[in-house]
This record gives C-alpha cells, sequence and structure tokens, in this order.
C-alpha cells in the first residue's frame, strides 16, 4: 500500500488550536491498580474533555511530604468520557510530581490544564491496526484502541512488561474488542529478537496497515525498521520533559528526520504523536 | 474610574502587565485573549537561525525552574516574513527582543527590525559576547555601554536594555545603559545556576549551567530594579519572580514603571489575565486611581539619618 500522510503533520505552527482551557477539577479516585500503578478518576468540565487519543495534559502536582514540585508534569491521557464528565489517568509514582499526586484523595482539587498537542490519526486506509507498547506506554494507547472499536477498526495489541502481573490495559483492550498478546521479560517473549518474529508472523498471516507505539526507543527501532521493510505506516506517542506544554518555552524538542535534514520538533506541540518513520530512537 | 495605563518614555500601555521575553509565543493565544496584556514581548532572536542547547533544556527548582534553551531562532528573515505578521491583529505594542554576539552585529540587527509593526527594540545584552571571551555584555559597564551606544545610533525605534542579575555593578551598568541612550531598563533575567542529579553524578541541564527564574529569585531581581530605579531617570520595568498581585506591587512601588511576567506562566498560563483582574481590583478596592499613585512609593525606614544616629 501507499504511505498515508498522516493527519496534522502538514504545517505544525499553523495546523490546529488545541482549545485547551486551565481549570480546578474534583478528584473522583486514586487508587493503586497494581504494586506500580494507580488510577486517578477526575470529575472534568465539558471545556477541557474534547480530547482525541494520545493527547496529554499538564498537571499542577501538589506539594507534599516535602516535595515541591514547581513546573507541571505532562501525563498523557488515560481514558476521557464527555458523557460522564470523567477523565482518567494512570501513572507510576517515578519523582516528585507523581508522589504528590498519589498523595490526593477523593474530594481533593487538581488544577489541569489541556487538552494539549496533537493526538493519534486513524486514515480510513488503516484497517489492520497493531499496537505495540510496554509498561505506562500502554496507558497512552488505552484512548486509541476505543477509538480503533468506535471506527471498527481490527486491533492487534502487543503489551509488554516484566511480568505478567504488570502488563498494563490487558482488560481494557480485551474490551475494545483487541486480540491480545501479552509478553514479558520474565519468559524472554518481550526481547525485540522475539517480538519481530510475533510481528512478521501477523504481518505475514493477517496483514497489518498502521503501527502505533509510544515511548521506547528499542520498539521505536524494531518498528522504523520492519515498517521500512513491509512499508507499513505508523506512529509514535513521544516523551520529553517539559515546562509550558503550550509552545512558547523551547524545552521539550525532539530530533526528526525529514527528508535529508535532522530538524527539531516540539513534543508538546507539533506532538505528542509524530510518525514512526520520521522519529529519531 | 481606575486607569491602569503606565507610561514607558513616549509609549503609553494599556497596563503594566507584560510577558517576559522567551515566555511567550503565539500558542497562548490558545488560552486567553491576547490583546488584554500591555504590551507583547518575542522571544529573542538572532539574526541567523541558531538550534539552541542540547537536552535538557529545563528542571524543577523548590520554588522555580532553570533553563538552557539556548535562544533556538529561525533567524531575521523568518521573523520578519513570518512570525511578524501574526502580530499586527492586535493593536498591542510589539516588543521585539534580539539578540547578537557582538556590538555590530547587534546594531545591524536593530537596523534590520526597525519596520513598521514593532514599538520597540529589546536588547537581550544578557547573552554570551564573543569579543570579551564569552561574558555577557551586561556584566560590566564599559560593555554594556559599547553595545548599547552601537543600537543606540541603528535605530530610532525606542530602546529596552534588559540587565542581567549576573553582574558585581549593577548600578554602574544600569547607568552605563542609560547614559548610552536606552530608553528604559528591564530588570533582571535569569541568574546563573547549576542543579546535580546525585545519583546520576550529571548536570540535570544539557549545557550544565543555567538561568535561574520563578520565585526563587525574586528578591534578587526586585533588589536590582529597586537600585536601577533610583540610580537613573529612565523607566524600569520589574522582571523576575512575579507570580502573585503582591509581587507585581512589589516592583511597582520599588520603583518599576510596569513588569514582565516570564516564569509564572508556564506554570499557569492565565496567570497575567488574572493579575490584570486582580491588580484593578486591588487598586479599586484601595481608593487608588492611576498606576503612578504606586510607582516609586517605597517607604524607606527613616530617612536615612536614623541609622547614622543608631549606630
Amino acid at each position: 500500500m501507499s504511505m498515508v500522510t498522516p493527519l496534522g503533520h502538514g504545517s505544525p505552527r499553523d495546523s490546529f488550536l488545541p482549545r485547551c482551557a486551565e481549570v480546578s477539577v474534583r478528584v473522583e479516585r486514586n487508587d493503586p491498580v497494581n504494586e506500580e500503578y494507580r488510577l486517578m478518576v477526575l470529575r472534568a468540565p465539558d471545556a477541557v474533555l474534547n480530547c482525541s487519543p494520545g493527547q496529554f495534559f499538564q498537571l499542577l502536582c501538589p506539594v507534599a511530604g516535602g516535595d515541591t514540585p514547581f513546573l507541571r508534569r505532562p501525563m498523557s491521557i488515560y481514558g476521557y468520557d464527555r458523557a460522564a464528565g470523567l477523565l482518567q489517568f494512570l501513572y507510576k509514582v517515578t519523582g516528585a510530581g507523581t508522589r504528590g499526586l498519589a498523595t490526593l484523595r477523593e474530594g481533593d482539587m487538581l488544577n489541569v490544564l489541556g487538552p494539549l498537542g496533537q493526538g493519534f490519526s486513524m486514515p480510513n486506509e488503516w484497517r489492520r491496526l497493531m499496537l505495540v507498547a510496554r509498561g505506562v506506554g500502554l496507558a497512552t494507547l488505552a484512548p486509541l484502541a476505543k477509538e480503533a472499536q468506535r471506527l471498527g477498526r481490527s486491533l492487534t495489541a502487543i503489551c509488554s512488561a516484566r511480568s505478567p502481573e504488570l502488563a498494563m490495559s490487558v482488560e481494557l483492550f480485551r474490551d475494545c474488542g483487541a486480540e491480545v498478546i501479552v509478553v514479558t521479560d520474565t519468559d524472554g517473549s518481550s526481547a525485540p529478537e522475539a517480538l519481530r518474529i510475533l510481528i512478521e508472523d501477523r504481518i505475514a498471516r493477517d496483514g497489518v496497515d498502521a503501527f502505533y507505539t509510544c515511548g521506547s526507543s528499542r520498539l521505536l527501532r524494531l518498528l522504523q525498521d520492519i515498517g521500512a521493510r513491509h512499508g507499513i505506516p505508523g506512529e509514535i506517542a513521544m516523551e520529553q520533559q517539559m515546562a509550558c506544554g503550550l509552545g512558547m518555552c523551547q524545552a521539550c524538542v525532539r530530533s526528526f528526520r525529514e527528508g535529508d535534514t535532522i530538524r527539531h520538533r516540539r513534543v508538546c506541540r507539533e506532538g505528542p504523536v509524530f510518525p514512526i518513520a520520521e522519529a529519531l530512537a | 474610574m481606575t486607569d491602569l495605563s503606565t507610561r514607558i518614555g513616549e509609549l503609553r500601555l494599556a497596563n503594566p502587565i507584560m510577558p517576559a521575553s522567551g515566555t511567550f509565543t503565539e500558542d497562548l493565544a490558545d488560552v486567553f485573549d491576547l490583546s488584554i496584556l500591555g504590551a507583547h514581548v518575542l522571544k529573542t532572536f538572532t539574526a541567523e537561525p541558531r538550534t539552541g542547547n542540547p537536552t535538557p533544556r529545563v528542571c524543577d527548582l523548590a520554588s522555580g525552574m532553570m533553563n538552557s534553551i539556548g535562544i533556538p531562532s529561525k533567524g531575521l528573515d523568518h521573523f520578519l516574513t513570518r512570525a511578524l505578521p501574526f502580530w499586527a491583529r492586535y493593536d498591542v505594542p510589539l516588543v521585539v527582543s534580539i539578540s547578537a554576539n557582538s556590538s555590530d552585529e547587534f546594531a545591524r540587527l536593530a537596523e534590520a527590525v526597525t519596520v513598521p509593526g514593532i514599538a520597540v527594540i529589546e536588547a537581550n545584552i544578557s547573552c554570551p559576547n564573543v569579543e570579551a571571551d564569552g561574558r555577557a555584555f551586561a556584566v560590566h559597564a564599559d560593555s554594556t555601554e559599547r553595545v548599547v551606544r552601537g543600537l543606540r545610533s541603528a535605530t530610532d525605534l525606542p530602546l529596552w536594555v534588559k540587565l542581567s542579575p549576573n553582574t558585581g555593578e549593577p548600578v554602574e551598568v544600569a547607568r552605563a545603559a542609560e547614559s548610552a541612550g536606552a530608553d528604559a531598563l528591564v530588570v533582571a533575567n535569569t541568574v546563573l545556576g547549576l542543579a546535580i542529579d546525585v545519583s546520576t553524578r550529571k548536570p540535570r541541564l544539557g549545557n550544565v549551567m543555567g538561568g535561574v527564574s520563578g520565585p526563587a529569585i525574586k528578591p534578587i531581581a526586585l533588589r536590582m530594579a529597586y537600585q536601577a530605579a533610583r540610580s537613573t531617570s529612565i523607566p524600569v520595568i520589574g522582571c523576575g519572580g512575579i507570580a502573585t498581585l503582591e509581587d507585581m506591587l512589589e516592583y511597582l512601588i520599588a520603583g518599576c514603571a510596569a513588569v514582565q511576567v516570564g516564569t509564572a506562566t508556564f506554570q499557569s498560563p492565565t496567570t497575567m489575565q488574572r493579575l490584570l483582574a486582580e491588580l484593578e481590583a486591588w487598586m479599586m478596592a484601595n481608593g487608588i486611581r492611576s498606576i503612578a499613585e504606586i510607582i516609586g512609593t517605597l517607604q524607606e525606614a527613616g530617612d536615612g539619618v536614623l541609622s547614622v544616629d543608631v549606630m
């Protein structure tokens, strides 16, 4: 098939308005879902719920327990429901910001800014989708699975984790009608060469129109290689340290391939979703 | 009727609140109506394109942040043909911030941006001067005098000179900028700092050192703005750690005619909008009709005689 130009990657500066808002929202729940991850559910106004899969929010994490996070922390959306007025984040406690988030209880307020950035695209030609992600990257792809179901696309979700019990979003992907394959470090099935065989086998058996992934440089390189070989496009949601999240500070740049040149793009504004072929690991 | 307007030399601003350079682009128009601001101060650009510094470019501090963005710039041509037209839609004075590696380059760039649509040139002289072994122009009075004199002869536009807190001679530098022809001083810029990740023993910024901003530096920048205001006769625009109404009032009372808000916008993009509403409400509640009634009204303890008596 021919390469599809994903929506929204044409002229980054002029192509979109994020329609974001800064609002204080009520925490409905904020509980551990396993030994590493927590799920936070927020009661959010409609002004911030016009989200698309792959977008993110900037969370003003509370100062708590000796931690004094100053800048907002970017976090990809785990779920959004306009009808119910709910916004969800799935996170791992890793530093001052997420330690502060973990102290929030039902009824507490949290200041959020969003939705921000450009989400995943799903052009009509992309019928047979494959997502490959690991750890918390699977949370970023959760809304994508719902969108695939809504648009009637078939989805194979390859969920990588250290051990089976840490494979995130597996039930959610199954509920969205996806075929779920869990690969782990424990049994070696998450190693790049094992994954390559698994993915190549799916391409040969069922065909794959597009890949989606998130974060990991190792998975990016693998999908770039397989994608180039088979002419399969795809998108990746990328991370970078941010200050403003709106495009003003120029902190969150990464390098991208544009023809023969390498250019900086802002992860918060031109991204966080980029074509897999253009991203540099 | 509450009059929020303020004068910076010949220029009258609708209110004293404007963004600090480097923290403001058209992207903020997604959050609030930028026409409410006293002025629009754009990100510093250079004549030639620059890519900026390696990442990480920012890090979090207890009461602020540190950055080493490195002035990525798309250059003069991009600015004139692509960036400038966007701002024409606003009836708000446009302040362009420029930087260069030498006095001559600075003057040439000032001349090139002396075009319709630009109300003010803000010279970011806190950047390294290649003629002075990489020291910033604004660190010494003589290098400040030289670069500002060159700028003054290159443009008829109002010239604001942005000073650096990384100097041991702030009063001399402020006076040098004034005598060389600056129309106003912007005081101050970020404070040079360092942060280390002790687990990796690596600096927390790709460029090793960076500029500290936010509430952490407010007393330093406020002190320097006060020194500049009382030692020169040109307007001073306060900049450094302003996040609240009280911060802004402190700068005005210390002698500033206006303020720039930077890092606070990163934390809360609606900060300037909120400060404007809070300033107006505070003036009304306190029966203050004009900004001039606040500027330079610091009540210093005694008049200096008392402290002599005590000693």
